[in-house]
């Protein structure tokens, strides 16, 4: 039977429980089940058991949920993919994650992620990388790599990472699956292990459109704890379009030519076609200082990182080295528990936020993050939705980019854009090239969740993607 | 060394930071309550330990207050301010960086009194270490430990222009500051305590030069005496130095208050590099209007508004009316005795009283608190002016309305403390001087000093009752 239910979507499954036909408890054995069995290094910690009691009369019902390892959660390790938070059990947990539960999806695990989510490749998790179920000589995309992988190979019915600069779409498209960024202040950040406070939100990676519509409506919302949150403007349901009449797609050519690869540039143009069989109206659109959002985004993220990684010194929580005196504890405590790429993000925004040059460099940084979201704007006004491939390749080899930060960097191109923005963005499946799946990218104005979620069950639809074989394995 | 500088007048400019620890009933950032001497980390949670993931938020009544200090200031307040991170490491700060407003503060461009100040801003106060070992300082401690109780406490700092001229200044200015806050009820404004902590930037310049010397900014100056030594010192030691051709060095400077001695805590080069920039965790703070007339509204008479009515509305001198003022319960003991006293009152007889003799039995305490009800101060004070009850035997009668209150009448009447009346006087006035014939016969001469050891011996004969100036006459006339 487990495989069974297994194989439902998270909103079959809980449309079942909810209907009596299904118990929670039994819905939990089995993924819990499916997920010991993990074979990808995608889950860090898994639940022992069913927690006594499911919210399974709630809208979600009683569906298991894995939690990426950023959030934090009562109790339970939160080590955000790093070393120098080891065996860390925060006292409280995120807001996120607690609606989620109270709405009916119990933390069924923990899943693996570059550390402090900064990679995009899961690389760079103190714990080991995860394998791409697809093949697993390739990596899955990152940070939210453990969470991507595992509703990929159907290690867990759905997941919650987080996105700064593509954490959540670029795993998604690597691993063919949807992956939904929020309109910055949609979800409450309070609990989620900072990395870079001005981009990051947490959102739903699941297996269908369906199932990130579900989700995503119980994760949103304002809290009093993260001043940075805004209600909701308007009240979302489960998408039903069929057609994308009267809608206006603009193409940026600056996000969807040079440095995509000719196989994801395929499946992006037969995704174009789809588009307008379905009555939809594709028109190329300019977002002229997009090409400058990855040196924007790699000196503003780490200059707020490094402000935001500055509590792990010691004195309070996780690991500490040293030999008792103060400095020294600072400097091995540190040397220690981070990784390369934290320390390298440490170092490049502290010299971004120093005297004499955080007007050449943060400054201006962040005055091309303002004429990327006017680029938006301006656009927004001309159509309604922007699409582009999520990543410029499919899902590259395990270490094959792991000696070349600026290669790497680049792997956020198409979806470090909207962050800056502070706007909404989805990557789906899109088709196969090279054996691979390729994520197609929507993005809309800010609280366009709605629009965008619709558009992109109409083309999820049409597509028919298929990605039991990643399951199956 | 060149004569002009050996006789070079130098001009002290001074510029004083006052941080204030406001009485709000919960942190700066979090729900948590303040603390006073609880047990070690009793009063924190998971954001003002700087928990991952945590978040802070504003606390509305600390941006009250905040407004309410910067409108008592006279300064004006920001449609949209903003907090920054400040960067730096030290265990006593939990999220490696403080929570302050920088370059937009809350408000700014005020004056209180002859100084101007610069800016208002709010930011959270650090945790306290405790060193175990016999120094009491981190540097040789055998161990540190940290009391997150007091970690992100609300802070107000005030920042002056360099408008101070001397030490004295200083401290007379930052007694109105400190008792212009006390009105506002925003702070305990207690220098012992920490909740007001002042720090001065201290430069000389050749006197009628406009240009700004180099400064050198003192810290740990937790006293108002202190406050005056550490500058007076530091002023002392720049003049040395320039007078010496040398030229004052830019640093941070430890007061040592045990020992009076000035030492560096680190150089212009040592000087840490803040990293500010804006914090992306919070939102601006955009007072809506509802919020300044709120904070309006809520604003006293201010201590230095009140000594000026006083002065003129009562013709007090300054001295008194700046002491009414500047103890709220006075003037209010006092306004309120004048009223008391009806059309008749005088303000200035009262004034007296009450700086002097009621303030004299009563020291620190709250007249309003005591026995004495303002209606008997005010009818002692007529019975003085009408004669009946002369000034020595007047302060009796107060001590006993301090003591058990009642009625100023009635106390004269039972201890007979009535003025004695010319018949009275003259058996008195005449036994005393056969009593005193050598002072008699002093008076005689010429030594009119020596009239007092004869009305001595009146006063104690008729215990304070006898009016000076009638026994005065009455011994003249005898002589």
């Amino acid at each position: 039977m487990s495989s069974e239910v297994t194989e439902l979507t998270a909103a079959d499954a809980a449309g079942r429980v909810r209907g009596g036909e299904l118990s929670a408890a039994e819905l939990f054995a089995a993924w819990r089940e499916r997920a010991a069995g993990d074979s990808l290094n995608a889950y860090l910690w898994l639940a022992d058991e069913a927690p006594g009691e499911i919210a399974a009369e709630g809208p979600l019902g009683g569906v298991p949920l894995a939690v990426k390892d950023l959030f934090c959660t009562e109790g339970i390790p939160s080590a955000a993919g790093s070393r120098i938070l080891e065996g860390y059990r925060p006292p409280y947990t995120a807001t996120v994650v607690e609606r989620l539960t109270q709405a009916g999806a119990p933390t069924l695990g923990k899943t693996n992620m570059d550390e402090f989510a900064m990679g995009s490749s899961n690389e760079n998790s103190g714990f080991g990388p995860v394998k791409n179920p697809w093949d697993e000589s390739r990596v899955p995309g990152g940070s939210s790599g453990g969470s991507a992988a595992a509703v990929a190979a159907g290690l867990a019915p759905w997941a919650i990472g987080t996105d700064t600069g593509g954490s959540i779409r670029q795993p998604a498209a690597l691993c063919g699956i949807v992956g939904l960024k929020p309109t910055y202040g949609a979800c409450s950040r309070y609990g989620m292990i900072a990395f870079a406070s001005s981009l990051d939100q947490a959102g739903p990676l699941t297996r269908d459109v369906t199932d990130c519509a579900l989700l995503f409506g119980q994760m949103i919302g304002r809290d009093p704890r993260d001043s940075t949150s805004l209600a909701f403007p308007e009240e979302l349901t489960l998408p039903t379009a069929e057609r994308l009449d009267g809608l206006r797609f603009g193409v940026p050519p600056e996000l969807s030519g040079e440095g995509i690869e000719p196989g994801v540039r395929e499946v992006f143009d037969q995704t174009l076609a789809r588009i307008e069989e379905l009555g939809g109206q594709v028109v190329d659109v300019a977002l002229p200082h997009s090409n400058e959002g990855i040196s924007a985004y790699y000196l503003i993220a780490p200059a707020e990182a490094s402000a935001n990684l500055a509590r792990f010194d010691g004195v309070r929580y996780g690991a500490r080295a040293g030999d008792g005196d103060l400095l020294s504890m600072y400097e091995e405590t540190r040397e220690q528990g981070f990784g390369d790429e934290v320390k390298r993000r440490i170092l490049i925004g502290t010299y971004a936020l120093s005297s004499g040059y955080y007007d050449a460099l943060y400054g201006r940084a962040l005055r091309v993050r303002t004429k990327i979201a006017q680029d938006f704007r301006a656009a927004f006004e001309r159509v309604d939705l922007i699409v582009t491939p999520t990543s410029p390749t499919v899902a590259f080899g395990l270490g094959e980019r792991t000696d070349d930060p600026l290669a790497m960097y680049l792997s956020d191109f198409c979806t470090v854009p909207m962050p800056l923005a502070g706007i909404p963005a989805i990557s789906i499946p899109g088709g196969m090239s090279e054996g691979l799946p390729v994520g197609v990218q929507l993005a809309g104005p800010a609280f366009s969740e709605g629009r965008i979620l619709d558009a992109a069950f109409a083309l999820e639809t049409a597509i028919g993607f298929d990605g039991s074989a990643a399951r199956d394995a | 060394m060149p004569e002009a500088v050996a006789e070079r007048a130098y001009e002290p400019v001074i510029g004083l930071e006052i941080h204030v620890q406001l009485s709000t009933r919960t942190k700066m950032f979090c729900g948590c309550a303040l603390s006073f001497g609880e047990e070690p980390n009793t009063r924190t949670c998971p954001v003002c330990l700087g928990l991952p993931g945590t978040l802070p938020v504003v606390n509305a009544e600390a941006v009250h207050y905040g407004l309410m200090i910067g409108m008592a200031l006279g300064c004006e307040p920001a449609p949209r301010s903003i907090f920054h991170r400040k960067n730096y490491f030290y265990p006593d700060l939990p999220k490696g960086y403080q929570v302050s407003q920088y370059d937009v503060p809350l408000a700014r461009d005020g004056r209180l009194g002859d100084i101007r100040i610069h800016r208002v801003h709010l930011e959270e106060d650090a945790a306290k270490l405790v060193h175990a070992g016999a120094s009491g300082r981190i540097h040789s401690a055998e161990a540190s430990v940290v009391d997150f109780n007091r970690g992100g406490t609300p802070l107000v700092e005030i920042v002056t222009e360099p408008d101070v001229r001397s030490a004295a200044q200083a401290a007379k200015w930052l007694r109105l500051l400190r008792v212009t806050l006390r009105s506002l009820g925003v702070s305990d404004v207690n220098m012992d305590e920490g909740s007001l902590r002042c720090d001065a930037n201290v430069s000389l310049r050749p006197a009628g030069q406009t240009t700004l010397g180099t400064k050198a900014e003192l810290k740990n100056m937790n006293s108002f005496r202190f406050l005056e030594r550490g500058i007076d010192a530091e002023l002392a030691r720049q003049e040395a130095i320039l007078r010496e051709g040398g030229s004052v060095v830019q640093e941070t400077l430890h007061y040592d208050t045990r020992t009076g001695a000035i030492s560096s805590l680190r150089s212009k080069e040592e000087a840490h590099d803040y990293r500010y920039f804006p914090e992306p965790d919070l939102v601006p703070v955009a007072p809506t209007e509802e919020m300044l007339e709120r904070a309006r509204s809520a604003l006293p008479e201010l201590p230095a508004e009140r000594a000026e009515r006083l002065e003129r509305d009562f013709g007090l001198a300054l001295d008194a009316a700046t002491l009414l003022a500047f103890r709220t319960e006075l003037g209010d003991f006092f306004e309120t005795t004048v009223q008391a006293g009806g059309e008749n009152a005088d303000a200035r007889a009262i004034a007296n009283w009450v700086t002097g003799e009621l303030t004299a039995n009563l020291g620190d305490a709250d007249p309003g608190e005591s026995k004495v009800e303002p209606a008997a101060l005010a009818r002692l004070v007529a019975m003085v002016a009408d004669g009946a009850v002369a000034g020595s035997a007047a302060k009796e009668v107060l001590s006993a309305l301090v003591a058990e209150g009642g009625d100023p009448e009635r106390i004269v009447e039972k201890e007979g403390l009535g003025r004695a009346d010319a018949g009275e006087l003259s058996g008195i006035v005449e036994r005393a001087m056969s009593e005193q014939a050598d002072a008699v016969q002093k008076v005689r001469e010429g030594n009119d000093k020596a009239i007092g050891a004869i009305m001595g011996v009146v006063m104690r004969e008729t215990k304070g009752r006898a009016d000076g100036g009638e026994v005065q006459r009455l011994i003249r006339e005898r002589l």
